[in-house]
């Protein structure tokens, strides 16, 4: 039999020809630029942090409450410890480690603003395809139980999940996962509903296929565009979920710097450091943009050429 | 050109290049394209998707989008030059002199504003008229367009009338103004066979009473031979030929236009000598367009100078404009199909057929949410949706069952129900010798692999995150039905079978055209070796060239494996090709069925002579009687009582009574020849006498 009668007309893309083509697209943008930009910086200063800081974020090795000089840029904190220290440090626990409360202590790569999202990510996810696809009771009794969740203002929410379970990363991944999860959920449901409309779902079905196989597998891999973008921008209310913990008092423990707790810190003592207070809060605003940016420009060059 | 020159043409098109930006580069869209239109005259581009026939429209109206622009050359209307005004010149310029028309009609209609309101306004900006004159106004046109209760329709919104009415109301909403010149951009394409016979019914006729000049664009030959005078044919960017329309259908010049003539299925030839013939190839995309002539990739007569030097567009003796270098020596009479073309295998008919599928009395309803509070407490009687009304039918082994019906009559429902997509509520259905009434939940796995479909829309047949091989391979390590080790080779041998080389298999769905598409969506079904493929229109949203390859794919197909097909199409003559059987559906009813021979010559049910009557003939020079169906499709959830066509029949008035039994007493089957059934009340000597629609040589 020939083949004649069809002739190639494109070479399929090799994957190192797909990086460069995300790439490509992610340049176009100057919003994502600027939004990478302020990530990657805060990312390389919380690696270095691992490795290297000034002076060890910790010990009480000044006089309290010193205003910015030669040896303490940011100057020193109400124990005497150097801000900037503590601000490079508490990158590590927003981006880069989770700790669990065994003993002896366990750190896992990954900061609790990641583990939170994945985990809002993956319940919400996994409830909105099912309510999506299933339809019918299913998807009634999910959403209500979603919309009611949402009903709650999410510092309550917070303070029931920190008070029922205690503090720890954990508790805050847990809770990060908890608020995020519902709208993650309507997100990929809308999705979802459009989604199984197609004919490759009538034919996944019609080859007798599982539900969870046309969940996974077919409708699933076509969402991760919105899901991504979504899962990004939920990176940066993370981080400042974070913070706002940190700022109640409710937070990761206590004597690793923490952004939220050292504003809150700060603020006790505004009258006799008034810019202390500055410099954790520019980090958590300046992280927090960084990610948005990073999501509004990613999603619109990738709406815009959209097929 | 054969028509006189005057002195200052309505619309006069110069050198027009057009050009789109992408993220990565610029590409053109059109090639200097020259045309002129007359004051009063029906120009129509033809050609496949992706010729650049739409964008031709929309750069006359300037309406090239955010990233559309004109590269070159000049748009004369009434005498002033459009290109390189402001936006606010232009619109003083054309003022409201040109209009135009889209495909669909509810994305040119506000949902939100009635119909009154929004076409009053057009009056009412554009000339200052007053709220009473424009409803005047509005109400004269709209009886121009034949609306029925034209004043009434003024207080509706869109979604309040049917598809057929919205597009008589678009049109009647460019004529307010009395345009020039008017823009059709394929009018008819969304709408039925019948409406669209409607519609065009329409067009013709105010192409006579109008002194407005149209510009037809539409992909549908038999379309353009019914409306134009004269035809431009379009082929990636360029106009190839230009005639009148007569010279274009009779004595095409250009290889690409005689391509697209004999790919067309027509009503008039016999079935068995009926053959299309594929253009082969696809039309290049504006980044691999060859040098010298753009054709000449898929051209047969092709020589060593079309590859290398571009033909110019040149006017020969008897007026016909022509782009081709080799046109005179051309002779259209002594073609054959090259070699390389996919041409449908003999066809066969199995010596004793034996039954593959049996329906008997199979009904499918939908329950419709009432509004009510009664309904909502669940007091009321739940109304439903009866797609599918007792519907019998017989397939037998490596046959096709071609079912043709309007939307609306139930065919896919039906097909859905047999694949167990949808739930069959009562009435058996026997698939080789087992009861598969049940959904495809109850059914084993060996019941699924025999019944496979190919779907309608390429754009959505295959999932746009797999490639090609990982959708083929599926299906096989679904089955079992080849070792895990030879998936992949399986895989290259479905994909020759549909004629897509080894290439394909690291391809995603988006390096493919339509047609590749639905190649893949065949190679998929065929994957398990089912004994029934059913197919959903796969071959409507195709473009001619590409139709008429994938029914000859179909074909060999099922000549090669001894596959069963059910083909569902809405159209009389793309069934006729195909088919061996056809079953008619009205309304979640079998009208008609039969063998295909006997169902295109009466006697035949008057829905099956309306469908054949609507079908737009690829010839200007045919003459045939109009038999239009009144009124739009009934609702199904309170269908006519009696028979349920008496409310559009228009050969009621034949019974002896006038046809008051039509409206109270359900008609049964009568035996016109054997195998051959008609659900009507008329006698079959009367049905008998029904015109013949297919004036055949």
């Amino acid at each position: 039999m020939n083949s004649t009668t069809l002739s190639p007309s494109a070479q399929p893309p090799g994957l190192l020809r797909q990086l460069a083509n995300l790439l490509s697209i992610l340049l176009s943008s100057r919003t994502a630029v600027a939004g990478l930009a302020m990530v990657l910086f805060w990312l390389g200063i919380g690696l270095l942090s691992l490795v290297w800081t000034p002076h060890p974020p910790n010990a009480q090795a000044f006089d309290a409450n010193l205003p910015p000089t030669s040896t303490n840029w940011m100057g020193t904190d109400h124990l005497g410890r150097d801000i900037w220290s503590r601000v490079m440090a508490g990158t590590q626990v927003v981006l880069l480690k989770t700790r669990l409360s065994t003993t002896p202590q366990v750190v896992v790569p990954g900061g609790v603003a990641l583990w939170g999202v994945i985990g809002a990510v993956g319940v919400g996810g996994l409830l909105g395809v099912n309510a999506g696809y299933r339809g019918g009771r299913v998807d009634q009794t999910i959403m209500q139980l979603l919309d009611a969740l949402i009903a709650f203002p999410v510092i309550v929410l917070y303070l029931v999940i920190v008070t029922a379970l205690g503090s720890g990363d954990v508790v805050v991944v847990l809770a990060i996962t908890i608020t995020g999860a519902p709208g993650v959920a309507r997100l990929v449901r809308g999705l979802a509903l459009d989604i199984k409309t197609r004919e490759y779902i009538r034919a996944a079905e019609t080859r007798g296929e599982s539900a969870g196989y046309i969940m996974l597998r077919e409708i699933i891999p076509n969402a991760r565009g919105p899901i991504l973008v979504d899962a990004m921008l939920r990176v940066g209310y993370a981080i400042f979920a974070i913070g706002t913990l940190g700022f109640l008092g409710l937070g990761l423990p206590p004597p690793d710097p923490d952004w939220g707790s050292m504003v809150n810190d700060a603020r006790k003592y505004i009258y006799a450091n008034p810019i202390a207070i500055l410099w954790p809060a520019l980090a958590i605003a300046t992280l927090v943009i960084g990610v948005n940016l990073f999501a509004d420009g990613l999603r619109e060059e990738l709406t815009r050429y959209q097929q | 050109m054969n028509l006189p020159p005057s002195p200052e043409p309505l619309l006069a098109v110069q050198d027009l290049t057009v050009g789109y930006r992408t993220r990565t580069a610029r590409v053109q869209a059109l090639r200097n394209v020259s045309l002129t239109l007359n004051p009063g005259e029906t120009l129509g581009i033809v050609g496949e998707s992706g010729c650049g026939k739409s964008t031709l429209g929309w750069s006359i109206v300037n309406f090239l989008g955010a990233n559309g622009f004109i590269q070159g050359g000049s748009i004369r209307f009434e005498g002033q030059e459009l290109v390189g005004r402001s936006e606010r010149q232009l619109q003083q310029l054309r003022g409201n002199r040109i209009a135009m028309v889209f495909q669909d009609p509810l994305q040119a209609l506000n949902p939100a504003l009635q119909l009154g309101e929004q076409m009053r306004e057009v009056l009412m900006v554009h000339q200052q008229m007053s709220k009473a004159e424009a409803t005047t106004r509005c109400i004269e046109t709209l009886k121009r367009v034949h609306m029925p209760d034209a004043a009434g329709l003024l207080g509706r919104y869109p979604h309040q009338i049917s598809g057929g009415q919205q597009q008589r109301v678009v049109i009647a909403m460019a004529l307010l103004n009395d345009p020039a010149l008017l823009i059709l951009d394929e009018p008819t394409t969304a709408l039925d066979v019948t409406v669209e016979a409607a519609v065009l019914d329409l067009v013709a006729e105010l192409r006579q009473t109008l002194e407005t000049a149209l510009l037809f664009i539409s992909h549908n030959l038999g379309v353009i031979a019914r409306i134009c005078d004269r035809v431009a044919v379009m082929y990636a960017g360029e106009i190839v030929e230009q005639a009148t329309v007569t010279e274009i259908f009779q004595n095409p010049r250009h290889p690409y236009t005689q391509g697209l003539i004999r790919c067309v299925p027509r009503l008039g030839t016999d079935k068995n000598s009926s053959v299309l013939f594929p253009i082969p190839g696809r039309v290049p995309r504006p980044d691999e367009r060859p040098a010298g002539c753009l054709f000449s990739t898929r051209c047969q007569y092709v020589e060593e100078r079309c590859r290398s030097e571009a033909p110019l567009l040149r006017s020969l003796p008897i007026g016909t404009q022509v782009r081709c270098h080799l046109t005179e020596q051309i002779d259209p009479q002594r073609w054959t199909p090259p070699a390389e073309a996919e041409m449908p295998p003999p066809k066969t008919s199995p010596a004793s057929p034996s039954l593959l599928l049996t329906g008997s009395h199979l009904h499918k309803a939908y329950p419709v949410p009432g509004t009510s509070l009664a309904s909502l407490v669940g007091l009321e009687h739940r109304r439903s949706v009866k797609a599918v009304d007792d519907v019998s039918l017989k397939v037998f082994k490596g046959t096709t069952l071609g079912i043709v019906g309007e939307s609306g009559s139930g065919k896919s429902t039906l097909v859905k129900s047999i694949i167990g997509l949808e739930r069959i509520d009562h009435g058996s259905l026997e698939f080789m010798g087992m009861e598969i009434h049940h959904p495809l939940s109850r059914r084993t796995l060996e019941t699924i692999r025999e019944l496979q479909m190919v779907f309608q829309n390429p754009d959505s047949t295959m999932n746009p995150s797999y490639t090609v091989g990982q959708q083929i391979a599926r299906p096989l390590e679904r089955f079992q039905s080849v070792p895990r080790s030879q998936i992949r080779d399986e895989v290259v041998r479905l994909l020759r079978a549909v004629r897509l080389n080894q290439t394909y298999y690291d391809r995603f769905p988006r390096q493919l055209s339509g047609g590749e598409k639905q190649r893949v969506g065949i190679a998929r079904a065929l994957a398990s070796q089912p004994s029934l493929m059913l197919c959903d229109e796969p071959v409507s949203a195709l473009d001619v060239s590409v139709q008429a390859a994938i029914l000859n794919l179909l074909l060999e197909v099922q000549a090669a494996h001894q596959t069963t097909l059910i083909f569902i199409a809405h159209d009389l003559s793309v069934v006729r090709f195909i088919a061996d059987q056809v079953a008619v559906m009205y309304l979640g009813q079998i009208v008609e069925h039969g063998p295909v021979d006997a169902l295109y010559a009466p006697p035949y049910h008057p829905y099956t002579e309306a469908l054949l009557s609507a079908v737009p003939e690829p010839d200007p020079t045919l003459q045939r009687s109009r038999i239009r169906l009144e009124g739009e499709l009934p609702s199904a959830i309170d269908p006519p009582t009696g028979c349920r066509f008496h409310t559009r029949c228009p050969r009621r008035s034949w019974m002896p009574d006038g046809g008051q039994r039509c409206q109270t007493e359900a008609p049964v089957y009568q035996e016109a020849s054997p195998g051959h059934q008609i659900l009507c009340h008329l006698p079959l000597d009367t049905l008998q006498r029904l015109e013949s629609a297919t004036l055949s040589a």
